[in-house]
Parts: structure tokens; C-alpha cells; sequence
């Protein structure tokens, strides 16, 4: 008896066979240096390394020395930045981070699929002009764009003024200056790095496997579950990464939407570097939301996730 | 029949509501730099004179220049980074050159405070002194790796043979790159320069590192009056940036599809 699970393949096969990866190593030739080859690779080694490797590398060591309290920093080795982020002060700015940044990314997920599974029957024409006009709010800095959001949302702002006078509440709601002000501006503001890579992902699942599951009599919800789900995991998952680590880092719209006192951990990061002055402290936080970053990064992949997709849609 | 045709209806009504969603504010900016009254609460009357004191506005012009320049600038040096790196990553194989493809996810995943704070201590480590040219860094620092992901994906399509026949043919690498690569690289390169411009006119966490305290930059003018009430010139500003952009967009839009066509007819 042949168990099937035990069949060898070779890993790897699936993903080559879900998404056309190229052979990489086909043109890639291992020649001696020229100064045609010199001019194509040494500019990009020197950006990745100055300007991306480096500074990286820096705030790591930071991470590691003592504040000096006057905005320098001792050369002192020790670990107790690290063991400053443990401890209870932060633990509620972390957990409201992390209810914010799961929030955000389960709200833009929920609005995205409805979303991505209408545009799939419309003609590609008409899905490539609604895809560009995802772009378009990109266009306006995203603070001017908070900016507009607060003259909907405020107290005497156009949401409530039209909902009293509508007669519809009878006091004005408190849309901003709370948690939910940032919840709001952390949805309007990532919506689209979810829309983009769910659209594509659901424009590409095959309307056979749909056709499939209605003849053998799926329903609306048993499709949504057992063919589209699955097979835009990878969309999905892609466009949680862009929503989730932005939105425990983006520390103006928690500034400007959640008024003074409510803090993510990106106000907190801020907060050590242009006010508390204390780098070592700062930098040891970043290489917390670093972690969680590459560890986020490290599941899109092993879930088949191309890297190559991410941030571009 | 009727059920299906009102579904149909539901959806485009859903369609709608969530473009509507991410274009209200921006309408509501472009409504009140209409506005008569100096808060942007409520509409009092129709006016153009923001357009007119925008210009009377020194502060706000020069936030506006600054941010265009480096957006231009950040764009242009980015994308023939971005072009001339991705091609050599995918032409030739060096020591090391696993690590760099590895780095050049970084600026793509990791949030952008730490790539703005880590270039902060960078230059304050190097003692460069922050200003407009270590907030075009920043850009460029962020823009490249999207210039190279979009590039990439062209490249990968390309067909494999063709630099070899034109080399054939009597052309030297550098021909064959400049005559050939380089066309059939076009659209990729064209919709990464458009990604990093759009990510540099977008940005506001990374400038806000990179700019020193005299630094003037949109998103910087913004902040620093956002919370004390910023007057509708701001509005007018946007509303003129946005016809602008959208105008070049669509004119560049129209440009290429027009060439396709002849290509057809041709």
C-alpha cells in the first residue's frame, strides 16, 4: 500500500505550478568585471548598502547602548532597553497597538472581498479605470487627506451637522479625539494597499473552479469560503502586511484623530527620538516592530507569497 | 431576471460607496476651498479668493515648491537607480548578491518610521545636516525598491534570446541595452517612476525624520498647523495639485494609448 501522503514532492512544485516564477539563474551569467558590469551593479550595491543596511545596522547597535539623558547616548553595553519595552508602562500601548492594527486590517479585508468579487464581473475596462481610481487619493499627502477627514469627523464637522439636521441624532457623536477618530483614519488611509492586492487576487481566480462549485451546488457563502478564500490567501495576507505595520507605526494619524493622549507605538518610537531624546530607548522599540515585521514577512512566504508583489498590488 | 438585474444594481452600489468612501474627503477639501468663511466648518458662501491669498502666502508656496522638487528629483534619481540596479541584478551574478536582493525588500516591508528614524541617526552619526537634501535621501532611499520591483517584472517578461541577437547583429552591450532592453523595459520603468512619485508627494512619516527644523515641506507645513487650524489656501492648494496630477495622468494615459493604437495599425 502506497500512502499517499507519504508520496514525495519535491518542494516547491506547487508554488511553481500556482505562480509563474521565471527561471532567475537562466541569463544570470558569472563573468569577469567590466565596465559594463561595474556600471550596472555598483550603484545599487553602494544605495542597498548606505542607505538601507547601514542605518538598519545602526539602530540595531543603538538599541544596545544607555541614554544619557541630555539626547546622547553612552557607549555602554547593556540590554535594559529591552528590558524597559517589557516592562507594564508600554504593555497597554502595545496591546491598543496591536487591537488598532488587527481592527484596521480585519475592517479593510471586509470591505475589500465584497469590493474585489462585484469589480470581477465588470468588463476589464471598466476594472482597470475603478483600479486606477483606487490610485488617485495617493495623489494628495495623506496628512492633507487626514486633514479632510477631520472637517467630516469633528464635532461641528459635516457628518454631524448633516446628521442633526437631518434630525437623525440629537447631540453630536464623538467621531475623533478617541480611539475610534484613529480606527477611522487608520481604515480611510490603508484601504487601498488592501483593495489593490485583493482585486488582483480575485481577478485571477478561475471562473471554472465558480462554475464548479455552483453545479455542484454551492451557495453564495460556500463559494466566498471553499474556492475564493483559499485561493487569494496570498492577496490577502499581502495586503494585511501593508495595512497591519503601517498602522501600529503611523503616529500622525493617532496624533492628529486620536488627540494628545492616545498613543500607538509609532507616537511612542517618535516620542524617544524628537522629545524624550532617549535614542537608545527609541531604537530598541523599533527593532521590536522589526521583528514583528520580518515575522509577519517570513509567514507571507512560507504561505507561497511572492515578495515581488508586495507593495505593488 | 429582476432579482438578478437588482443585485447587479446592489453591487455597483457597493462599488460606489467605497470609492465614494475614499473620495469624500478630498471632495470636501475641494468644496470648502470654495468657502467663504476662514474655518472649514460651514459653507457660507462661494468664493475664489483663497486661490488669489494662496499666492499671497509665502510659507505654504515655498512648502509646496520644496515638496515638488524633491518629488521630481527623488523620482528621476530613483528610477535610474532602480532601472540600472534591477537590470544588473538580473544580468550578472556577484559575491554577495543574494544579501543585497534581501536588503531591497527592507524599505517595501518594514514601517516606515524605523527606515525614518534609522536614517535620522544615520545622518546624525555621519554629523550631515538635515535639510532638504537628506529629505531627498529619505525619497530616494524608500522609492528604489518599487522602481526595482516594477522593473522586474518586465524584465522577467522580456524575451530571453533578444539581447543575444542583437549582439549578433553587431551591436555591444551597451547598444544592445540603450536599443533594446530599454524599450521593451519602458512600461515597467514607466509605472515605477509613477509609483515613486506618487510614494514621495504621499510620504509624511519618513520627511518628518529626514527634514531639520528649518526644512519646509507640505506634510511638515501641515503638521506643524494642523492642530492650531490651518486656512483654506491649504484647500485651494490641493484642489490645484489634484487637477494637475490627475491632468498630467490622464494626458499621459491618453499619450500611450494613442501609441498602442498606431503600433496596431501599423
Amino acid at each position: 500500500m502506497i500512502n499517499p501522503s507519504r508520496t514525495t514532492i519535491p518542494r516547491g512544485v506547487f508554488e511553481r505550478f500556482s505562480q509563474p516564477v521565471p527561471a532567475k539563474t537562466a541569463t544570470t551569467r558569472k563573468e569577469k568585471p567590466s565596465l559594463f558590469k561595474t556600471v550596472f551593479t555598483l550603484p545599487i550595491i553602494f544605495y542597498a548598502l548606505l542607505l538601507i543596511a547601514l542605518p538598519i545596522l545602526y539602530v540595531f547597535f543603538l538599541s544596545f547602548l544607555r541614554s544619557d539623558n541630555y539626547g546622547g547616548y553612552l557607549y555602554e553595553f547593556n540590554l535594559e532597553n529591552y528590558g524597559e519595552i517589557l516592562d507594564s508602562t508600554y504593555l497597554s500601548i502595545f496591546l491598543k497597538s496591536a487591537v488598532i492594527g488587527l481592527a484596521t486590517t480585519a475592517i479593510c479585508l471586509a470591505i475589500s472581498y465584497p469590493f474585489a468579487i462585484f469589480l470581477r464581473g465588470k468588463s476589464e475596462r471598466k476594472r482597470n479605470f475603478i483600479m486606477k481610481l483606487i490610485m488617485v487619493p495617493f495623489l494628495t499627502n495623506s496628512l492633507i487627506r487626514t486633514y479632510g477627514l477631520i472637517t467630516l469627523l469633528r464635532k461641528n464637522g459635516v457628518i454631524n451637522s448633516t446628521l442633526l439636521n437631518l434630525g437623525l441624532i440629537g447631540a453630536p457623536l464623538n467621531l475623533m479625539y478617541n480611539n475610534l477618530g484613529i480606527l477611522i483614519g487608520m481604515v480611510y488611509t490603508l484601504l487601498p494597499f488592501m483593495l489593490l492586492p485583493v482585486c488582483s487576487a480575485v481577478s485571477k481566480v478561475d471562473q471554472n473552479l465558480l462554475d464548479a462549485a455552483s453545479d455542484l451546488g454551492a451557495g453564495k457563502v460556500q463559494k466566498f469560503f471553499k474556492v475564493y478564500l483559499p485561493l487569494t490567501l496570498q492577496g490577502a495576507f499581502n495586503g494585511s502586511l501593508m495595512v497591519f505595520t503601517p498602522a501600529i507605526g503611523y503616529f500622525f494619524i493617532a496624533d492628529v484623530l486620536g488627540g494628545g493622549k492616545a498613543m500607538i507605538i509609532g507616537n511612542l518610537v517618535k516620542n524617544q527620538f524628537l522629545t524624550a531624546r532617549n535614542w537608545p530607548l527609541g531604537a530598541a522599540l523599533s527593532i521590536l516592530l522589526l521583528v514583528i515585521t520580518f515575522l509577519l514577512v517570513k509567514l507571507y512566504k512560507k504561505i507561497g507569497g511572492n515578495l515581488d508583489e508586495l507593495g505593488g498590488g | 431576471m429582476r432579482l438578478i438585474k437588482r443585485g447587479g444594481k446592489l453591487r455597483n452600489l457597493y462599488i460606489f460607496l467605497v470609492l465614494l468612501l475614499l473620495f469624500l474627503p478630498i471632495f470636501i477639501l475641494v468644496a470648502f476651498s470654495f468657502n467663504e468663511s476662514k474655518l472649514n466648518v460651514i459653507f457660507t458662501g462661494f468664493t475664489f479668493d483663497w486661490y488669489g491669498k494662496l499666492f499671497e502666502n509665502p510659507d505654504l508656496l515655498d512648502a509646496f515648491k520644496n515638496t515638488l522638487l524633491i518629488a521630481v528629483a527623488s523620482t528621476a534619481i530613483s528610477t535610474v537607480l532602480g532601472t540600472i540596479g534591477a537590470f544588473g541584478l538580473y544580468k550578472f551574478q556577484f559575491r554577495g548578491k543574494s544579501f543585497i536582493d534581501k536588503l531591497l525588500y527592507i524599505p517595501i516591508v518594514i514601517p516606515e518610521i524605523v527606515l525614518g528614524i534609522a536614517l535620522l541617526s544615520i545622518f546624525t552619526l555621519a554629523k550631515i545636516e538635515l535639510s532638504l537634501w537628506t529629505v531627498l535621501l529619505a525619497h530616494i532611499s524608500f522609492s528604489v525598491p518599487f522602481v526595482i520591483t516594477s522593473v522586474r517584472s518586465t524584465l522577467y517578461a522580456m524575451p530571453k534570446n533578444i539581447e543575444e541577437a542583437a549582439e549578433d547583429l553587431g551591436a555591444n552591450r551597451w547598444q544592445s541595452f540603450w536599443y533594446v532592453t530599454l524599450p521593451i523595459l519602458k512600461p515597467g520603468i514607466v509605472s515605477g517612476a509613477l509609483l515613486a512619485f506618487t510614494l514621495s508627494l504621499d510620504d509624511v512619516v519618513i520627511s518628518y525624520f529626514a527634514a531639520g527644523p528649518g526644512t519646509n515641506t507640505l506634510p511638515l507645513y501641515i503638521y506643524a498647523n494642523i492642530k492650531t487650524g490651518i486656512s483654506p489656501d491649504v484647500n485651494a492648494l490641493t484642489t490645484l495639485m489634484l487637477i494637475f496630477t490627475i491632468t498630467v495622468l490622464a494626458l499621459s494615459a491618453h499619450l500611450e494609448s494613442k501609441k498602442q493604437l498606431e503600433r496596431v495599425i501599423k
